[in-house]
């Protein structure tokens, strides 16, 4: 694997849309080609290499291709966007839609990300050591296709509407979320190691919760079905499983309706 | 003004009859002329194909509907935004395109006439505004009638003269083209939780048929002697079994005869007729009625059609039929929006995937298909995807193909997941005709344009005519290795001109010509109790005075073109 290193020299007035900066747009390009990618700083288009410092080569494909963000990235959105293979490093925090729409590859944020990280997600694995910001994993505004595959893993907390209208895939909160979690679910797994505020799968039609910590007011629409012994993220233990949200539509399937399930620790 | 001489053209015209000849087009000062001098600028069409502008008669482009589908669908732009260009402004939307792109995605494809096809006359000042804002081709908008109290009062009792005197006056308040029907008195029987399904469920309170409002509203456009027929969306739209409603609906039109000076000959255009072709009792045993619909239709002269064909896309349904939405997002518990429309209609919106992989999406392609090929009379079928309900207008170039290419189809058919089930369901596995491109000059110029009674202006290149053109890249001697080669030449033209002006050239955007809003005017002699009902009724029940309904001046319609109709009384 070749490693491509960008850093920030000249941070933006403005905010940076930096959606060329991915393995799958870096791939068989020279540090010069890419410097050259299009970059957008309000209404004006600029270059990658007008912002950043390129050195080091691509692979020739995106999976051969580990890319390292360097410098002050606060005010640089899409990080890692529509990347299918490869790795990113990002060695701070950043903002907005990191790595929106990814479907493969290891995306590794160092620091903390802005709202709309992972946006309709399809694959691969984003690493969060700091905090993420609303929206994570969730869909697009108005879609009813939001993540459906992959993993995330946020080692601090997490904002609202983290996997809304999720249909697969896993998330990992080890930190706290804030309302509304797993609102429209339609699969998939949320898991949150701390603690869960209100809204708790709001809608929820299947999938999974796992809330660790406490549930500061619960769904009506969630019926508690008794306790069971779980192994979660490694964890064994004992949780009242909950299911739901009854308001809502649900398929059967072999003659039984599906529901979504809620787990919260004893 | 410029002259021009288009040399050496293949050229399609049902209007002159006109069959691939080679033939020079000269247009001057806006019109197609005989001949010009010899300073005219040359346009080289040597292996290429010409034909007249085409001609939209039904998509739904502009007004309140469209934009509640742009605002709650941002997803639809998702990924789609073309930047500022030359002189194209930036644009974006998939299956609800903004403004400007409808326009220019319009014209690159050779069309530089179209109609929208449900306006809520309420929202007619809405209407003209987005049609303002669509650039280059010419527009008008068809008011929907069908579930209007006024229309409804008066056909209970038979005053057809009335009936034609708040038409004459609606048309000129909202700068309106033609009667639209939308699932009649069905719509206003939603406000009160119910439907119309058959021609025969009366209406609460104004008791009354969609069957009376049909034929009344005949009467009335053929009293009036307006451009275009009665032009509706039967009820019991989409739903298995619903060909019979339909052919109950297409009997209506017996016995009746056009009359107007605009060489119509049909008193009612159905719409959409894939939506209504369809036989079954559950969507399990759902098939094909597209053979029953045309077989009819081909037998009366005095109907005619546009197919709606599904392109299978992912798109947004929109309609003044506010039953059906309901129905469609409890099939797919996609977000539903709703409004009702005062005194007049109401609408529905619902997000759509068409996959080719369920077999009624597949079969709902067949039948679109179907219809234009058991058609034998092109100059009375014409092609839509009802944009954006089967799919966007910018697939044309697609239906096209498929028309035009039975190995298209083919391929298709070999692709679908539920093959041998669509097989069984319709006949699209046995129809082996081709359409010509005369047959599609038909079917996308001559026709819709005398349908719409624009047979002297547009959908034809005969002296006199609009300098409407379009130029495709396709030469017609040179038989078609690959049918993908037709989709490519209909989807972006050599050139377009539009009343004289090129507005296209190589695909893109030249000039943003000189776009005109079509409207009818069809003035009545004065009529004291229709007037007196105007009145009562905006004082009694509309939302809004008089004053803030009607769409006037610079501002919603600043390059009106009236077709002026003498009222004969």
């Amino acid at each position: 694997m070749e490693t491509i290193t960008i850093t920030m020299k000249n941070p933006p007035a403005l905010y940076l849309e930096a959606d060329v900066v991915s393995p799958d747009a870096f791939a068989g390009k020279s540090a010069a080609e890419i410097a050259d990618l299009p970059v957008y700083e309000g209404n004006a288009t600029g270059k990658l290499g007008d912002y950043f410092a390129v050195e080091g080569n691509s692979g020739a494909t995106a999976a051969e291709t580990k890319v390292v963000v360097k410098g002050d990235l606060k005010k640089v959105k899409y990080l890692g966007f529509k990347m299918s293979a490869g790795e990113v490093v990002i060695s701070g925090s950043t903002d907005l839609y990191a790595g929106a729409w990814m479907s493969g590859g290891k995306l590794h944020v160092k620091g903390s990300v802005e709202a709309f990280a992972a946006t309709a997600m399809r694959g691969g694995e984003l690493v969060i050591d700091g905090n993420a910001g609303n929206y994570l994993g969730a869909a697009y505004r108005g879609d009813w296709r939001g993540m459906s595959g992959g993993k995330i893993l946020v080692r601090g907390n997490a904002g609202s509407d983290v996997g809304m209208y999720m249909t697969g895939g896993e998330i990992i909160i080890n930190g706290d979320v804030d309302v509304h979690v797993g609102t429209h679910a339609e699969g998939g797994k949320i898991v949150v190691r701390g603690n869960a505020k209100s809204k708790v799968g709001g809608q929820m039609v299947e999938g999974t919760i796992v809330v660790f910590g406490t549930i500061e007011t619960m769904m009506p629409g969630f019926k508690p079905v008794g306790e069971v012994e779980l192994e979660v993220d490694g964890e064994k233990g004992r949780f009242f499983h909950y299911i739901g949200d009854t308001g809502e539509r649900h398929k059967k399937r072999k003659g039984q309706l599906v529901y979504g399930n809620l787990y919260r620790k004893v | 003004m410029s002259e021009y001489i288009i040399k050496n053209g293949h050229v399609f015209d049902p209007v002159q009859g006109i069959k691939g000849d080679k033939k020079d087009i000269a247009v001057k000062d806006g019109k197609i002329v005989d001949r010009v001098g010899s300073s005219a600028k040359t346009i080289d069409a040597k292996g290429k194909t010409v034909m007249a502008g085409a001609v939209e008669i039904h998509a739904h482009i502009a007004g309140p509907k469209v934009n509640l589908g742009r605002i709650y669908r941002p997803e639809d732009k998702l990924f789609t935004n073309t930047r500022r260009k030359g002189l194209e402004r930036t644009g974006g939307g998939n299956s609800i395109p903004t403004t400007f792109k409808t326009g220019y995605e319009y014209a690159k494809m050779g069309y530089t006439t179209a109609f929208e096809a449900a306006m809520p006359p309420l929202f007619a000042r809405h209407v003209h505004e987005e049609i303002r804002d669509t650039p280059i081709i010419d527009e008008g908008a068809f008011p929907v009638f069908g579930n209007n109290w006024f229309v409804m009062d008066y056909l209970k009792n038979n005053e057809v003269e009335n009936t034609a005197a708040y038409i004459s006056w609606l048309l000129k308040a909202t700068k309106g083209y033609a009667i639209k029907v939308v699932n009649p008195g069905g719509t206003e029987a939603w406000g009160w939780g119910l439907n119309c399904i058959s021609t025969k469920d009366k209406v609460p309170y104004f008791d009354i048929t969609p069957e009376e409002i049909v034929k009344g509203l005949i009467e009335a456009n053929e009293y009036l002697g307006l451009p275009h027929s009665l032009h509706i969306h039967p009820n019991n739209l989409g739903n298995p079994g619903c060909y019979e409603t339909t052919l109950d609906t297409l009997k209506l039109a017996s016995g009746f005869k056009a009359k107007n000076r605009f060489g119509r000959e049909q008193v009612m255009h159905l719409t959409h007729a894939q939506f209504h072709s369809y036989k079954g009792t559950t969507w399990a045993d759902f098939e094909s009625g597209a053979k029953e619909i045309i077989d009819y239709v081909n037998r009366n002269k005095n109907i005619t059609i546009d197919t709606g064909n599904v392109t299978l896309d992912e798109t947004t349904t929109m309609t003044a039929d506010g039953p059906f939405e309901h129905h469609l997002t409890a099939l797919n518990h996609l977000k539903w929006a709703n409004c009702d429309v005062e005194l007049e209609t109401a609408a529905g919106v619902v997000p759509y995937v068409y996959s080719p992989n369920i077999s009624v999406c597949a079969i709902q392609w067949a039948i679109g298909l179907e219809l234009a090929l058991m058609a034998k009379d092109a100059m009375r079928c014409y092609i839509t995807t009802d944009h954006p309900n089967a799919g966007p207008f910018t697939r044309y170039p697609r239906v096209i193909k498929w028309l035009m290419s039975a190995k298209a189809r083919g391929a298709m058919v070999e692709s679908f997941k539920h093959k041998d089930k669509v097989l069984a369901a319709t006949d699209i596995g046995s129809l082996d005709r081709e359409l010509s491109l005369y047959e599609i000059a038909e079917m996308t110029r001559a026709g819709p344009a005398k349908a719409l009674g624009l047979s002297a202006m547009c959908g034809g290149l005969k002296p006199g005519m609009d300098a409407d053109i379009a130029i495709y890249n396709f030469n017609p001697e040179k038989p078609v290795a690959d049918p993908e080669e037709i989709e490519k030449a209909f989807s972006r033209c050599a050139h377009v001109f539009k009343s004289g002006t090129e507005v296209v050239r190589n695909g893109e955007i030249v000039s943003n010509g000189n776009k005109r809003t079509l409207w009818v005017n069809a003035p009545v002699k004065e009529n004291p109790q229709v007037l007196h009902d105007i009145s009562e009724k905006f004082l009694k029940y509309y939302s809004i005075s008089k004053a803030n309904y009607e769409a006037l001046g610079h501002h919603f319609v600043p390059n009106p073109y009236a077709v002026e109709v003498e009222v004969a009384e």
